[in-house]
């Protein structure tokens, strides 16, 4: 492929992916939950941009309102939100080290090789800007989960999820020109809804278990040790 | 097309009724009309059908053919007869101390909430829809598992909403992949419609399919229960309130399995090497097996039959991949038996935790002797999904093995281990806890066995005779999902 035969507006696609892609790995190598909030935020404002983009250069009027969403709910909303929750747990002090960071990282850069593998089928029929969009989407899906599995933090889990669903609506913006209204408008409400449920969590978690950490929620298993009865709970009564 | 939307508007309605003024009414009174009245549409949609065949509404946005039908009356039928369960059920609860009045109102609304995305996913004929309802009913049971403020429940709550969402965030990525691969052939407001995508099935790319394909299974399959994604499966059912615990069992899991033949139906009409169909084998069987033998390492009772839960989806969906018109036909029959039969035995291991004051299956103890109704509906619901004749899900059962014998016989041996361990596992379980003597002190709940008996009485008439339309209904669907005819 050639990068100076493609019109502006591939190119910009192009790099925005790049930029997607990257802050997917930011956020997996992050620290600090604070931080890590601030580059999610960057990630949403990144597919604002590209969203924008789309319905100036394809002249699709519903992507503004996509675009307005997106500005909306991931970057102003769920980081406001999480941010509240983190100083109110004063858990902004805290660094997390990341137990075995290199391993990560280097599964990361290994996830995004394995997109590139699952999704090069399809260049044989559509462009191969389709394939880096299409590719650098599902890398940012699988950088997530990997996100959520490295992190001990339940914000950092919510980050990860939203994180998720970023990679889905780039993939959504870039290969298809979005999908019709009716369904980004039930997507939107799905990751509102989803947002604020997160909220009623935090507080949930927070006043049974005292903490954000989920290595502390592990009450149900498979092993056959006795496990507190819940009922029993409930209503006071010991065993 | 006017019964379809009354379908939808009527849980609408009733989110806003209790979410509004739930506290001014006897809400489990107004749970069962609301629940009754939908199923009264539910059946004048499904005459609808009888008499004019494939419904597809002006503006294309619903559709309702022979596949989906009884699977809607199935879910107005299954929701009213656990609302007339839970009325009582959740008034007991509350007498408990365990609810106050306020979550007793965000559990209706929210009840309401699942059957408005349940008959959505269902009527839709957007895939994009779909999948936002799908979402939207893990949103709706979220705070329904939660619903107590355990420790327990909030973890197996948080472990439902991560496991889920994320689940079905590959279900999204796979519909983008569906979309992609529709729009290079067509317009694009229409393109994510199933009506015009099946009808262009064989000029989409097989290639972007299949992988689509593999997305939707695992996105789909997470709320199905498949095994190595059904972790959260469990804990939902064991920590929320029972009545719950039947309509997830009893219909979310075969809404999902729906929408994963949906799919299915769009991949194969575009490619030919069956390979949606092995992926669903291998799932399905894999599912089938490790439910069958987990059943017996479990020491609470609602957890015990969410893992015969996830056997049973692995059947059907082993049966959905294998394909042809035996297995289909035995599928669907499956489907409808297992969500009558499942959410009957839920009803009376609510009662019947209840009355113990546990679901510790070891402290369950002379549920005849207490209460000989629960008791015996128990362990004839147990009877029942175990696969006995002449209940229905013997009948299915037996045309699944039928059918893998008569396509793939060396997998035969697996299906029939999977079906012994699996009623071994129930009945080391079921057998000290229904017969033998009562603990002191137990006393009898205040319970209306009326849906457990309706619901056997069912599964038991399919088993014996399955009725003439029903038939033609399964036989038309199984037509449209595998090109062929069991009848």
């Amino acid at each position: 492929m050639n990068f100076e035969q493609t019109d502006f507006y591939t190119q910009a696609i192009l790099s925005m992916a790049a930029l997607v892609g990257l802050t997917s790995f930011l956020m997996l190598g992050q620290g600090r939950l604070l931080r890590l909030i601030f580059v999610f935020a960057l990630q949403g404002l990144l597919l604002t941009l590209t969203t924008t983009l789309a319905a100036y250069s394809l002249d699709n009027p519903h992507l503004y309102i996509s675009a307005v969403l997106t500005l909306v709910l991931k970057v102003l909303f769920v980081p406001w939100m999480l941010r509240r929750e983190v100083l109110l747990m004063n858990m902004h002090r805290d660094v997390q080290a990341l137990a075995n960071k290199t391993t990560v990282m280097l599964g990361g850069a290994s996830l995004m090789v394995f997109s590139y593998y699952v999704l090069h089928p399809i260049v044989q029929t559509t462009s191969p800007v389709m394939l880096n969009a299409l590719a650098v989407s599902l890398s940012v899906v699988l950088l997530g989960m990997l996100l959520m599995i490295s992190h001990r933090q339940a914000v950092a889990h919510v980050v990860g999820f939203m994180s998720i669903e970023n990679g889905l609506f780039f993939a959504a913006i870039v290969a298809t020109k979005g999908m019709p209204m009716v369904v980004e408008l039930g997507i939107a409400f799905d990751v509102l809804v989803a947002a604020v449920l997160f909220g009623i969590f935090f507080l949930h978690i927070r006043t049974s278990i005292d903490s954000l950490d989920v290595d502390l929620l592990n009450r149900l298993h498979e092993t056959d040790d006795a496990k507190p009865d819940a009922s029993a709970i409930a209503t006071g009564v010991e065993l | 097309m006017i019964a379809a939307y009354l379908v939808l508007l009527i849980p609408l309605l009733g989110i806003v009724l209790f979410a509004v003024a739930g506290h001014k009414t006897d809400m489990g009174k107004t749970n069962v009309w609301l629940n009754a009245v939908c199923l009264l549409a539910t059946l004048w949609l499904a005459i609808n059908v009888l008499n004019q065949g494939t419904l597809l509404s002006a503006n294309k946005a619903f559709l309702v053919d022979a596949f989906n039908v009884y699977l809607i009356v199935l879910t107005a039928f299954v929701g009213l007869t656990t609302s007339i369960f839970s009325a009582p059920y959740m008034a007991h609860e509350q007498a408990l101390g365990k609810l106050s009045a306020k979550r007793l109102k965000l559990y209706y609304t929210m009840y309401q909430g699942f059957m408005l995305a349940m008959y959505l996913v269902l009527t839709t004929n957007n895939m994009g829809i779909m999948w936002v309802a799908m979402e939207g009913a893990t949103l709706a049971t979220v705070l329904l598992v939660s619903l107590y403020r355990t420790p327990e429940s909030i973890e197996a709550a948080w472990k439902y909403f991560i496991l889920c969402g994320v689940g079905i965030a590959q279900a999204l990525f796979g519909t983008i992949l569906l979309y992609y691969a529709a729009v290079q052939i067509g317009d694009g407001e229409n393109a994510m419609l199933w009506s015009v995508l099946y009808e262009n099935a064989a000029q989409l790319n097989p290639e972007i399919l299949e992988i689509a394909f593999v997305f939707l299974l695992i996105g789909y399959g997470t709320k199905i229960g498949l095994v190595p994604l059904h972790n959260w499966l469990p804990d939902a059912h064991s920590e929320g309130p029972t009545p719950m615990s039947a309509v997830l069992s009893g219909l979310l899991l075969n809404d999902a399995l729906y929408a994963v033949v949906r799919n299915k139906m769009l991949v194969d009409g575009a490619s030919h090497n069956n390979m949606a169909g092995y992926l669903m084998m291998g799932f399905g069987l894999l599912s089938f097996l490790v439910g069958a033998l987990f059943l017996h390492r479990q020491k609470d009772i609602k957890r015990l039959f969410s893992y015969s839960s996830i056997e049973h989806m692995g059947m059907m969906t082993f049966a959905f991949g294998m394909g042809g018109a035996m297995a289909t036909f035995a599928a669907l029959l499956h489907m409808t038996v297992h969500s009558l039969t499942k959410s009957a035995i839920f009803v009376t291991v609510g009662h019947a935790a209840q009355m113990a004051g546990t679901q510790r299956i070891d402290k369950i103890r002379g549920l005849i002797k207490t209460q000989p109704r629960v008791g015996w509906g128990l362990l004839i619901g147990t009877l029942a999904i175990a696969g006995f004749p002449p209940f229905g899900v013997f009948t299915s059962e037996f045309l699944v093995l039928l059918a893998t014998m008569h396509n793939y016989p060396w997998l035969a041996p697996l299906v029939l281990l999977g079906i012994g361990i699996a009623f071994a596992g129930l009945f080391r379980h079921i057998q000290p806890m229904v017969y033998g003597e009562k603990p002191e002190g137990q006393q009898p709940v205040k319970a209306n066995l009326w849906p457990v008996i309706i619901h056997l009485g069912l599964v038991l008439w399919l088993g014996l005779a399955i009725p003439g339309f029903l038939a033609q209904w399964f036989s038309q669907a199984t037509l449209l999902i595998s090109g062929s005819t069991p009848l």
